[in-house]
């Protein structure tokens, strides 16, 4: 068991190490000149300013050398300092933005943060909680409704089902607004006397007792919320049903039957423990499934998060913006799959042990 | 149920053919079985027993027949044009609904339009985006895109993983854990996110067209397939006719491709159905997000991504997501049916029953 947390953590940044090489290498598909193009923030003033950038930022080195200058930062040739780089923290200058793209995405990140918590709960317990009733009644309308739901639900393009979901709930019924506050309360929440404790909306009207500014936090969030949980519920009811059938199949669900045990018992204590165990495998794909899927719900309903940030960048082909965005969501979804694996491996004592 | 109550010598005489439908079937199965193989026999006659895999064949049909005959279904307006893009009524921003009037540069009138309606107008029979795009023009010839490049994405990464997998499976050792890391690290991805930074990279190189997303598509999708064919070969590579193949001195390159991928194929099979619905899922939100097609390019994202200008009066403007939106969902749904069928007629623990 800890031989494999050890094998799994020196693991960890040989994968990173990967990935960022992954990165670099993608922008290196652009020549020197398209990327000088990239650190430009004006329009060129005079002749031969490309050349000097190339010249000044060494982009027509070779590989490893960009490479590692990229990653820790080159050394100015007139101060002697060493500036920039990945690991330092500066992932350049976001041209959609108008800021570093370090500050867009720690201005940015918040916004994703409160929707991704929000969704987490009815993702996991609304998904579960169907897939077992349709393994509990196999075979039965339920689970033939819930079959239907979820190989649906796998063909529906997020964006398509955020569109119509707006199409009904906001330009039909007005009940459910995009962005991700009203006027008022965008207002509100700048005010002085409003203190921001953690930059979610919603909790910090909570701590500020302003239930109004809640609700309304609330009321934009809601689409997006469905949006996401609808897309995950037909992967995780689908898993969930198959686990919790192999479950019930097993000899010591008929040994807990043949004690005499009610049958919510034997579920609830027996079969599901094991059934979930498999379950949380896809907690990294929720995560990976929460960040892509974050990226078109934010678009669609304009909720000002990293995914609709990356979203806009890519659109206005600002590479340097969606690198650190993809940087950024590679590392934080190898880090839940290794917690995932670490979890599993204590979970289930088949993989602890062998 | 209640088995005693039938009398066994009814019950058997039930189950039983005349020896004509004995001789018809016969024959019947054997010509057929011949020509496919036991194998892809059972999985053809399969496909077409379950309904569910039915309905996902006749679906794909469909679409395959409407791309095919798609100059009969919506003549392009000037026939040297690229007939994949969108024929435009005009320039105006307003959409327009679903049976309006064409005003200028009308289309030919296909000869069943006449003879369905009687009239002698060619309307938007989809309405038209902003810009006046032609709704049902992109729709239907949107479903060439999507064929086209669904194929190439899951036929591409299928071959990258495969060669891949084999390799990595086949040699093992030191080939085996490197190419597993890179697999590893592809996986690593969030997959949409680094397919979209890839085509926006691409597209400044390449220009707007349908490649970039599907350069995108491509590059972060075969590690799938490369890790199931790893898994697979690996446990195939144990079998003892692999071993006679070798004793008998057979080529690497012949084993894996005469003797191993043949008997490993069908997990990729089921993986490729339902990839197949997915790559163009992936590739219509890459356009929808802006870093696919030119705009007016027949592809069903591109269309939808009009939709976003006119968020606040979708309730009018509903045909611009309706239309294209479940030509999306119903061509995606075809394939997983697709796959779904296969999955269970594939699976030896489901090998016999009947749902």
């Amino acid at each position: 068991m800890t031989a494999y947390i050890i094998r799994r953590l020196l693991q960890l940044p040989i994968t990173v190490f990967g990935v960022t090489v992954l990165i670099f290498a993608m922008t290196l598909v652009l020549s020197p000149v398209e990327r000088s193009a990239l650190y430009m923030r004006d329009f060129p003033k005079h002749e031969g300013a490309l050349e000097a950038l190339i010249r000044r930022y060494g982009l027509a080195d070779p590989f490893h050398v960009q490479y590692w200058r990229w990653l820790v930062g080159r050394v100015d040739p007139e101060t002697g300092e060493r500036v920039g780089g990945v690991l330092r923290g500066d992932l350049g200058f976001s041209r959609s933005g108008r800021q570093p793209v370090i500050d867009v995405i720690l201005h940015r990140l918040p916004a994703s943060i409160e929707l991704a918590l929000w969704s987490v709960v009815p993702i996991i317990g609304i998904g579960i909680w169907l897939g077992v009733i349709a393994a509990i009644h196999h075979n039965r309308f339920i689970d033939q409704a819930a079959r239907v739901f979820s190989i649906i639900g796998w063909s529906f393009p997020t964006f398509v089902f955020a569109l119509l979901v707006l199409m009904v709930f906001y330009a039909k019924l007005r009940w459910f607004p995009p962005g991700r506050l009203s006027d008022w309360a965008t207002w509100a929440v700048m005010a002085p006397e409003f203190h921001r404790y953690t930059q979610l909306n919603t909790i910090d009207a909570l701590l500020n007792g302003r239930w109004d500014i809640f609700w309304d936090a609330l009321r934009h969030m809601i689409l997006p919320i469905i949006t996401l949980c609808y897309i995950q519920w037909a992967m995780l009811l689908r898993l969930t049903r198959s686990s919790m059938l192999e479950a019930l199949r097993q000899d010591y669900m008929t040994t807990a039957r043949a004690k005499g045990l009610p049958e919510r018992t034997v579920i609830n204590r027996h079969a599901l423990p094991n059934a979930l165990i498999p379950v949380v495998t896809v907690g990294g794909i929720t995560v990976v499934n929460l960040v892509n899927g974050v990226v078109i719900t934010e678009t669609v309903f304009n909720f000002p998060g990293m995914g609709s940030a990356a979203a806009s960048a890519a659109q206005t082909l600002d590479v340097l913006t969606v690198l650190g965005f993809v940087l950024l969501s590679s590392v934080l979804f190898i880090v839940a799959n290794l917690l995932v694996d670490v979890l599993y491996a204590f979970l289930d004592p088949r993989v602890r042990l062998g | 149920m209640t088995v005693e109550a039938v009398p066994a010598q009814e019950a058997t005489q039930e189950t039983l053919f005349t020896p004509e439908q004995v001789e018809w079937r016969l024959r019947e199965l054997t010509g057929l079985e011949r020509l496919l193989g036991p194998e892809w026999y059972r999985i053809l006659r399969g496909l077409f027993t379950y309904p569910l895999s039915l309905t996902g064949l006749i679906i794909i049909t469909v679409f395959v027949l409407v791309a095919a005959f798609a100059p009969t279904l919506a003549p392009p307006v000037r026939p040297n044009a690229d007939p994949l893009l969108i024929p435009r009524d005009g320039f105006g921003p307003e959409p327009k609904p679903p049976g309006a009037v064409w005003m200028r540069e009308a289309p030919p009138i296909p000869f069943w339009y006449k003879v369905l309606t009687g009239k002698d107008e060619w309307v938007h029979l989809m309405g038209t985006a902003s810009g006046q795009f032609d709704i049902y023009y992109g729709v239907v010839w949107g479903t060439r895109t999507a064929l086209f490049a669904g194929f190439m994405v899951t036929f591409s990464t299928v071959i990258i993983g495969l060669i891949v997998g084999s390799l990595a499976a086949f040699y093992g050792g030191w080939l085996d854990d490197l190419l597993m890391r890179i697999t590893e690290i592809f996986m690593a991805f969030p997959f949409l996110l680094a397919a979209l930074t890839l085509s926006a990279i691409l597209v400044p190189k390449l220009g707007r067209s349908i490649w970039p997303p599907m350069i995108a598509l491509i590059i972060f999708g075969w590690d799938r397939y490369a890790r199931v064919i790893r898994g697979e070969i690996l446990s195939a590579k144990e079998r003892d006719y692999v071993l006679a193949g070798r004793a008998v001195g057979v080529r690497d390159a012949r084993l894996i491709i005469r003797h191993i991928l043949p008997n490993t194929i069908y997990p990729i099979l089921v993986m490729a159905s339902f990839r197949l619905g997915d790559a163009v899922l992936s590739f219509a939100a890459l356009s929808f997000l802006g870093v696919g097609t030119q705009i007016g390019y027949a592809d069903w994202g591109q269309i939808i991504s009009f939709a976003r200008d006119w968020i606040l009066s979708l309730d009018t403007h509903w045909y611009i997501i309706v239309f294209p939106g479940t030509a999306l969902i119903v061509f995606g749904l075809g394939w997983n049916l697709i796959g779904d069928a296969l999955r269970d007629i594939l699976d030896p623990r489901l090998r016999g029953a009947r749902r």
